[in-house]
């Protein structure tokens, strides 16, 4: 099981919220919003926060190093490269759970996985590089667990702005 | 003024490819990280620039940007709400809740009856249950008698989460 799952399960009920300096709370805001694409991208984020460019990439690094960022980089649109992208969903018995999490955990198509709670208790984002590739992975997938997966592909986008302010 | 007319025209080439696929785990952090990838990919430091603003004005890439494990900024709460909208009143009526400013992502999705009868998604992330439930309360309200259904589901696990990867490009294209 990873850390994140026993983190998540251990969760009490009490809203706890943690520990950032100004500085981190400022550089988890902003960079959030995006990279300017400059010459010298973090040296303009920089003076937009009043640091240097050495505080800020010592921070950034620091934010990845401890988790608290999971990723810095490029948010492909899966969709605009012309490959496939949906949202499927699993009804997985709790004695099965952990073979099959490592099954679709196997699969690269694979982004991201979610445990839910409802009946429908897996819910993950397949992309492909093909959009014939969604129906053909929800297949392989289908044949290796034994269950059968339900695509959700969007049929309409109304908005994305994820955005955590802390 | 785009060179990308259309998806089919292959939108990604073979050079942004490898740029995606030397960046996908992360820009590099270092003060010009555009002359950084160039030396990896042996390309000027101002054609992988002009690459990444292009494929960001062409929409390939959302943005450049950090990705917050939610948890760990104190976002213990992630409810995916649910509902079931009559499919005359969703186009307009999910526009609206794609604007409520705590939704980060708003869909339409297909129902699978008889086990699922929802079509519309909205994320709502919040500190507390409370929150995440005071949230979703909002969204009924904006709804109203469209709506016949609705449920949350938290989620309790992040059981996976590299984002989206592609695939080092192999001989056979």
């Amino acid at each position: 099981m990873s850390a994140i799952a026993e983190r998540s399960k251990s969760s009490d009920d009490k809203p706890t919220l943690p520990e950032f300096t100004p500085l981190e709370r400022a550089i988890i805001n902003r960079l959030q919003y995006g990279l300017p694409l400059t010459p010298a991208p973090y040296k303009d984020v920089a003076d937009e926060l009043g640091v240097s460019e050495v505080t800020l990439l010592q921070h950034l690094k620091a934010l990845l190093d401890n988790g608290t960022l999971t990723r810095f980089g490029p948010m492909f649109h899966a969709g605009e490269m012309g490959g496939g992208l949906t949202l499927a969903a699993m009804r997985i018995p709790e004695a099965d759970f952990s073979r099959v999490t490592e099954q679709v955990n196997s699969f690269p198509e694979v982004a991201h996985n979610y445990r839910r709670e409802h009946e429908l208790n897996m819910w993950f984002v397949l992309a492909t590089e093909t959009p014939e590739g969604i129906i053909e992975t929800i297949q392989r997938i289908e044949s290796l667990t034994g269950y059968p997966v339900y695509n959700m592909p969007k049929e309409q986008e109304f908005h994305v702005h994820l955005h955590f302010e802390v | 003024m785009s060179t990308f007319t259309s998806k089919s025209d292959s939108v990604l080439s073979a050079r942004d490819r490898e740029l995606i696929v030397a960046t996908q785990s992360g820009l590099p952090l270092v003060s010009d990280p555009w002359a950084e990838l160039g030396k990896q990919l042996d390309m000027p430091a101002d054609e992988v620039l002009t690459r990444f603003q292009r494929m960001q004005a062409t929409g390939v890439i959302r943005r450049v940007a950090a990705v917050p494990d939610h948890y760990r900024l104190g976002f213990r709460f992630n409810g995916m709400t649910v509902w079931d909208v009559s499919d005359d009143a969703i186009a307009e009526l999910g526009e609206k809740i794609g604007c409520l400013p705590f939704v980060s992502h708003c869909y339409r999705r297909p129902r699978h009856l008889p086990y699922w009868s929802y079509n519309l998604f909205a994320m709502v992330h919040g500190v507390s249950r409370d929150e995440v439930e005071h949230k979703a309360a909002q969204i009924r309200e904006v709804l109203g008698d469209a709506c016949t259904g609705h449920t949350i589901l938290y989620s309790s696990a992040i059981l996976k989460k590299t984002g989206l990867r592609l695939k080092k490009q192999t001989d056979k294209q």
